[in-house]
């Protein structure tokens, strides 16, 4: 009979009435006054007591909470984490990324460093407006100093904000993806569920002291 | 009484909606009836292969993801494959299999992109798309777990790839297998006993075989013309002569036949990555003497694999070098859409758009 196919269409069609919604809310996820009185904190009854306005707009379905996107602890984010305590100025991820956005300037102050010495970083300015988050700077950090984040809320107004200084890289929370580090991977960590990651955690070794340094690069060399 | 008419030519795009991506169509209509059709398309064209040029072979990988972006799995295994081959590489057993994996989740995802904006061009306005999107969602959420991103992966790297797949992957990958073939029956409830859909697709832009061959078209647009012709068949690249699978192969060569063929391949997907998972062994994903900054040998390569859209082949000459001397795409959209002419001429309008969607190009990997 012409027709039972498009019958057959709109049956499918009608039985996703009934199954619970696919759809993800973001940023702000609706809920009853059940899960009200969860994310407050308190049992029902005793919100409905102390916040009755705040109740009935949820037994109407208006209340809204924020609601956190469900990604996985691998996740590529757009804010880089960066330990000043693990890096040595080495610039490796400055010179394989693939668009050149990572600069690094080390010791400006005249100070005659020696080869083999620790460098005090002066700049090290990642330009998020190039960025493609492809990670092959965090793949070569050989001291696991730099590390993908875990966010990807970084909407600026013009393009010179979206450029990471050293000074939001060394303030900024430590919530480092565990993307390419398996050493984080297997101690179950997760940057929205565990906290902040200390810097002699996240590292696969310690970091190499200056002597070893000077001795990797110096005196093995000059053998 | 007869009326004279003159034939209207029109611009379609390069910003409709209906053009997947900036592509501009100089169309000659007499009355609603297609004439001439002159296809225009550069406009996203950002010089990929000259960018390749001055890059490492581990840096371009992550600008194979921006050629074909609903498949950037089989873009990177494609490059990946061609550099192997190159540089005389012999991958680690388990990097082989997540590629494998990943790039049989991708065209499954390719697939449901295709099938969605098909539909849409057909006027089935959102509603197919929407059921598409929901299973592509899942797909990506398991790319998210095996490399941290949704759509840009540069997941392989010359050798295997660069991370293992983490422990909570493989149960999310055994459930969504499980629940596809579910999925793929729901489309097909929906969509493909529809007498819409079927009086507007059936026997409506014909090829012949011919012509397909001539044009060196591959892909599902081949195989909707009752050609058996699978890459993975023919020149098994990877395992894929260790795992079972049939070529879904159409007759008609029309609109419908090139939507059912795509179908039924994301049945056999879901077959060889629930055998890849099977299979796969505990081991290394990836040689340990492989360097970040491979150096093939001198000298030139083919390599092309069965991407979801045609034949993916990447050409590439090493002068011996970190970065390729030369890398030519043969991308399989670019190709297929050669013999949009010959498809359109005849027809009217509202099937002009119709077929265009049923080639299923991107645009990105057409202009590259």
């Amino acid at each position: 009979m012409y027709g039972l196919g498009i019958l057959k269409g709109f049956g499918v069609t009608a039985l996703n009435a009934f199954r619970s919604p696919f759809t993800v809310e973001y940023p702000d996820r609706r809920v009853g006054l059940p899960g009200l009185a969860r994310s407050a904190g308190i049992n029902p009854l005793a919100f409905v007591l102390k916040r009755p306005k705040d109740a009935l707009k949820a037994v109407l379905g208006l209340a809204k909470i924020p609601a956190r996107s469900q990604q996985h602890s691998r996740f590529r984010g757009q804010d880089f984490t960066w330990y000043v305590e693990r890096c040595t100025g080495c610039a490796s991820c400055a010179k394989l990324c693939p668009l050149g956005i990572i600069k690094i300037v080390t010791d400006p102050s005249g100070r005659q460093t020696q080869e083999g010495e620790v460098y005090d970083i002066e700049t090290f300015d990642i330009d998020l407006a190039r960025c493609m988050a492809c990670g092959i700077c965090v793949e070569v950090c050989p001291y696991d100093a730099l590390h993908m984040g875990s966010g990807f809320e970084r909407a600026r107004y013009g393009f010179p904000n979206l450029l990471i200084t050293v000074d939001e890289l060394k303030k900024a929370p430590k919530r480092p993806s565990t993307w390419f580090r398996p050493q984080l991977e297997e101690r179950g960590y997760h940057p929205h569920k565990s906290g902040q990651a200390d810097w002699r955690l996240v590292g696969r070794h310690e970091r190499p002291t200056a002597g070893q340094l000077k001795r990797n690069w110096v005196d093995d060399r000059a053998k | 009484m007869s009326m004279r008419t003159e034939p209207v030519t029109v611009n379609i795009g390069p910003h409709h909606p209906s053009t997947h991506g900036v592509f501009r169509l100089r169309v000659t209509f007499d009355g609603e009836v297609i004439v001439d059709v002159e296809p225009v398309f550069g406009y996203l064209h950002r010089g990929t292969e000259k960018l390749a040029e001055e890059r490492t072979y581990v840096q371009f990988v992550t600008l194979t993801d921006r050629m074909d972006y609903v498949a950037s799995m089989t873009n990177n295994q494609g490059f990946v494959l061609a550099v192997e081959k190159l540089a005389g590489i012999t991958p680690s057993p388990r990097g082989v299999w997540l590629r494998m994996i990943a790039a049989e989740l991708q065209r499954i995802a390719s697939h449901l992109v295709g099938m969605g904006f098909f539909l849409q061009d057909l006027g089935a306005f959102a509603t197919p798309l929407m059921y598409a999107m929901r299973e592509r969602e899942r797909i990506l959420d398991l790319f998210e777990m095996l490399c941290g991103a949704r759509i840009t992966n540069s997941y392989m790297r010359p050798g295997g790839v660069f991370m293992d797949a983490p422990e909570d992957f493989w149960p999310a990958v055994n459930r969504f297998l499980d629940e596809m073939p579910g999925y793929v029956d729901e489309y097909e409830s929906l969509i493909s006993g529809n007498e819409i859909v079927l009086s507007r697709t059936k026997g409506v832009a014909r090829v012949e075989l011919d012509a397909l061959i001539n044009a060196s078209i591959s892909g599902p647009m081949l195989r909707a013309a009752g050609l058996a012709w699978d890459l993975r068949k023919k020149h098994p690249y990877e395992f894929y002569d260790r795992v079972e699978f049939d070529v879904p192969l159409a007759q008609e060569s029309d609109n419908w036949a090139r939507y059912i063929v795509r179908i039924q391949e994301m049945r056999e997907s879901v077959k060889i990555v629930r055998q890849c998972v099977q299979q796969i062994e505990p081991g290394p994903i990836r040689p340990k003497e492989v360097p970040f900054l491979v150096r093939p040998p001198a000298g030139e390569v083919y390599s092309s694999i069965e991407g979801p859209k045609g034949e993916l082949g990447y050409y590439i000459v090493s002068d011996g070098s970190i970065a390729p001397y030369r890398c030519k795409v043969r991308a399989p959209s670019y190709i297929n859409l050669t013999l949009l002419k010959d498809m359109l001429v005849g027809w009217r309008v509202a099937d002009m758009i119709v077929t265009f969607g049923s080639i299923d190009i991107n645009m990105g990997e057409v202009d590259r």
